[in-house]
C-alpha cells in the first residue's frame, strides 16, 4: 500500500494549484456574482491540456491517469466549484463517454477538439419528471431514414446553454411495448435542439445550468453513441466515474473551507482572546480536517480501482455520498466559525456553503448512492 | 548557445516556518517545497532565449534527491536537461560554498556554458551572494538583478534597477546574469510538458564525480542562532483633537521611533 502520489502526480497537483490560485481564484467573486461562464478560464485550461486528460494523445488528447484527472478537479474546485462541475462534466462524462463508447469516426470528429476545449461538452439525462429514475425517459427519439428524430424536454443540463455538443439520452422502442435507451452526440446546432431557460440556482453561479428543448431535432443517424437500445450503459458507467469526480471537487471546496475557518479563528479575537484558543472552535477544526482527509482518501481509493482496472462502482458511489457529505457539513462548520460575518456575502464561505448544497444533489442524490451501496453489499451476502 | 540555468528549492513562502531550536535549522516536516520564484524567471527567460535563437537549455541545482521535483518541474516548463548536484548537508546558509560546487561543476562537466541564468536571490536565506560569487570564480562578467535581457551573437545587452533609475549594461558572453521580477511573466507547465518530463532521467552529480573534497567545500560559516522575528507590537492610538494629535505624531516620529 503506497499513500504517497507519484511525482507527476504533485508535479500537476501543484501546478492547477498554481494556475487556479494566480488566474482564477482573484476572478471568482465577480463571476459568481454575475452569473458570467467562465470561458477564458476554459480555453486557458484547454490550452494547459486539463480538458484532454480522459483522451489518449491519439486524438490529441492529454490522458493521464484517472488519480491525476482527480487531482486537477479537486485544485480547480478550490478555487471555483462551479469551473470543477464544468471541467468534470467535460472530462469524465462528455469526452469520456466517446471515448469509451464512440466509434472510430466519432472519436476523430469530436476528440481532437474537446481535448483543447475547442469544443465544450455537456451530459444530458435527467427530465423535469426522472432524474435518478433513468429507465422513464419521456424523450422519445425515432430513426426516421438517416436520421433520428428527438423529442422531449432535458432539464438540468450543466453547461447546457454553452456547450457545443452534448451526450442526450432519448428512449426508444425496440420492440412493441419494450423501451430501451438511446445514447446521442447532439451537436448545438442540430435542426430543432433549444437550449431555453438558465435554472436561477442557490449555488454555482457561474456553471449556467439549462433546459433542453427538443423538438423533432434531427441527429444523423451515426450520432447514436453506442449501439441502438443501449444507452443505459453508457449512462450508468459514465457516471459511475463522474462521481469520483464529483467527490474531489467535494474535497477540493472543503479544503478551502478548511482554509477560511482558521484563518478567520486565527485572527478573530473574542473576549480578550484568538477564537482559535477556545476549545470548541479547536474542536471543529479538528473534526473538519478528519472528514475531508476520510473523503480524500475514499474519492482516491475509488479512482486508483480506475487505475488498476478494477471495479469501482460501489466504492465511487460511497466516495460520493462520504465527501459530498463531508464538504456540507465541514462548510456548515466553517461558516459557523465566522459568526455572523459567515452570514455576509463579504466572505467567501458564505458562497461555499451554497455551492456545497449541489454535491449531494446532482449525479446521483445520497440516497441513490445509498441504494447503490447496500445493494453491493446485500447481493455479496 | 548552451544555457544554464541554476535553480533552488525553498519552502513555500505561504508556509509558516517552524525553528527547531536544538539543531539551529529550519523543520522541514510539514513544509511545502516550490522553485525559488525569482529561479522561475531566470528558467522562463533561458526557455524564450531558446525559442528565439536555438540553442539548449540545461537545468542544475545543489541539494538532496528531494530537490528532484524542481528539476522535473523546469524539464516540464521545456528545459532540455537537468542534473542533480548532491548535496547531503542540511542548508548552510554560505553562498560561497555553494557557490564553488556550481563553478566546479561548470567547469569540469558543462565547459560549453553560454550563459549562466541565475535568480536574483533566493527567498528564505536572500544573501544574493552566489551568482557573483560563481561569476567571479570563473572570472565572468555579471549583471545582477535584470528586468530585459537581450542577446545577439556574443553580446549582450542587460537593464537592471538601480536606485530610483535603469542601468543599461553590455557585456560579452559568456557571462552570468541573475532574474529579478519583471524580467517576464513564467508559463505554467502543460500536461504536456509534465509527461514529456516524466520520460526524462536526471542524472546525479556526486561531489566524487566533480573532484570535490570534503575541505573544498567545508562551509567558512557558522549559523550561532535561528529565531523568528519578534511579534509585531501593537501600534499605538493617538486621541487627540486633529491638530494636537499631529503635532504628538511628529513628536513622536522625532524622539520616539526617530525617523524624521
Amino acid at each position: 500500500m503506497n499513500f504517497e502520489l507519484t511525482e507527476d502526480q504533485k508535479l500537476l497537483k501543484a501546478m492547477v494549484r498554481d494556475f487556479a490560485q494566480k488566474e482564477i481564484e482573484p476572478n471568482v467573486k465577480i463571476l459568481e456574482d454575475t452569473h458570467e461562464f467562465p470561458r477564458e478560464f476554459l480555453d486557458k485550461l484547454g490550452k494547459l491540456g486539463i480538458l484532454g486528460m480522459t483522451i489518449p494523445s491519439e486524438y490529441g488528447g492529454t490522458k493521464t491517469d484517472y488519480i491525476s484527472l482527480i487531482l486537477a478537479l479537486e485544485e480547480i474546485a478550490r478555487a471555483s466549484p462551479s469551473l470543477a462541475v464544468i471541467v468534470s462534466v467535460h472530462c469524465s462524462l462528455f469526452c469520456y463517454s466517446i471515448m469509451k463508447f464512440g466509434n472510430k469516426a466519432q472519436k476523430k470528429k469530436y476528440l481532437p477538439k474537446a481535448a483543447k476545449g475547442e469544443m465544450l461538452g455537456a451530459f444530458s439525462l435527467t427530465e423535469p419528471g426522472a432524474g435518478s429514475d433513468a429507465k422513464n425517459l419521456k424523450t422519445k427519439s425515432i430513426r426516421e431514414g438517416n436520421f433520428y428524430i428527438l423529442n422531449g424536454t432535458k432539464s438540468w443540463v450543466s453547461t447546457g446553454s454553452e456547450a457545443d455538443a452534448s451526450i442526450i439520452f432519448a428512449s426508444t422502442e425496440i420492440k412493441p411495448g419494450v423501451k430501451k435507451l438511446n445514447a446521442f452526440i447532439v451537436e448545438k446546432n442540430f435542426p430543432g435542439l433549444l437550449a431555453s431557460k438558465i435554472e436561477e440556482k442557490m449555488g454555482l453561479h457561474s456553471s449556467l445550468t439549462a433546459e433542453y428543448v427538443l423538438e423533432d431535432c434531427q441527429v444523423p443517424a451515426e450520432n447514436l453513441l453506442g449501439e441502438e437500445g443501449k444507452g443505459a450503459a453508457v449512462a450508468f458507467h459514465c457516471l459511475d466515474g463522474s462521481r469520483i469526480g464529483i467527490a474531489a471537487q467535494a474535497v477540493g471546496l472543503a479544503d478551502k473551507a478548511i482554509e477560511e475557518g482558521v484563518k478567520y479563528a486565527q485572527q478573530r479575537e473574542a473576549f480578550g482572546r484568538k477564537i482559535s484558543e477556545f476549545q470548541a472552535i479547536q474542536f471543529m477544526i479538528a473534526d473538519m480536517s478528519t472528514q475531508r482527509d476520510a473523503a480524500r482518501l475514499l474519492t482516491y481509493k475509488a479512482a486508483d480501482l480506475i487505475d488498476k482496472g478494477k471495479p469501482y462502482a460501489k466504492e465511487s458511489s460511497m466516495a460520493k455520498l462520504f465527501a459530498s457529505e463531508a464538504a456540507n457539513k465541514i462548510a456548515y462548520q466553517a461558516l459557523q466559525i465566522h459568526g455572523g460575518y459567515g452570514y455576509s456575502k463579504e466572505f467567501l464561505i458564505e458562497q461555499l456553503y451554497r455551492d456545497a448544497r449541489a454535491f449531494s444533489i446532482y449525479e446521483g442524490t445520497s440516497e441513490i448512492q445509498r441504494l447503490v451501496i447496500s445493494r453491493y453489499l446485500l447481493e455479496e451476502c | 548557445m548552451n544555457i544554464f540555468v541554476l535553480v533552488k528549492r525553498i519552502p513555500d513562502t505561504e508556509s509558516k516556518i517552524r525553528i527547531n531550536h536544538e539543531t539551529g535549522t529550519i523543520v522541514e516536516e510539514g513544509l511545502t517545497f516550490v522553485l525559488n520564484p525569482y529561479d522561475e524567471y531566470a528558467v522562463e527567460e533561458a526557455l524564450r532565449l531558446r525559442e528565439a535563437g536555438g540553442g539548449k537549455v540545461t537545468v542544475l541545482s545543489v541539494g538532496t534527491e528531494e530537490s528532484r521535483i524542481i528539476l522535473k518541474k523546469c524539464l516540464a516548463m521545456g528545459a532540455d536537461e537537468a542534473f542533480l548536484l548532491k548535496d547531503n548537508a542540511p542548508e548552510t546558509y554560505d553562498g560561497l560554498r555553494l557557490a564553488k560546487i556550481i563553478a566546479r561543476a561548470l567547469e569540469k562537466k558543462f565547459s560549453d556554458y553560454g550563459l549562466l541564468l541565475f535568480g536574483k536571490q533566493s527567498m528564505g536565506t536572500d544573501n544574493a551572494q552566489v551568482p557573483s560569487m560563481v561569476a567571479e570564480l570563473l572570472g565572468l562578467p555579471q549583471v545582477n538583478v535584470v528586468t530585459k535581457l537581450e542577446i545577439e551573437g556574443t553580446k549582450g545587452t542587460a537593464h537592471r534597477e538601480i536606485e530610483g533609475a535603469l542601468e543599461k549594461v553590455s557585456f560579452s558572453l559568456p557571462a552570468v546574469i541573475s532574474a529579478q521580477k519583471g524580467l517576464n511573466e513564467p508559463r505554467y507547465e502543460t500536461l504536456k510538458g509534465i509527461m514529456t518530463a516524466k520520460k526524462k532521467e536526471i542524472p546525479i552529480l556526486s561531489f566524487e564525480d566533480l573532484d570535490l573534497k570534503e575541505e573544498d567545500i567545508a562551509p567558512l560559516l557558522e549559523v550561532a542562532k535561528i529565531e523568528s522575528p519578534p511579534p509585531r507590537q501593537a501600534g499605538k492610538i493617538i486621541e487627540e483633537e486633529p491638530e494636537k494629535a499631529a503635532r504628538k505624531m511628529v513628536e513622536f516620529l522625532h524622539n520616539e521611533a526617530k525617523v524624521i
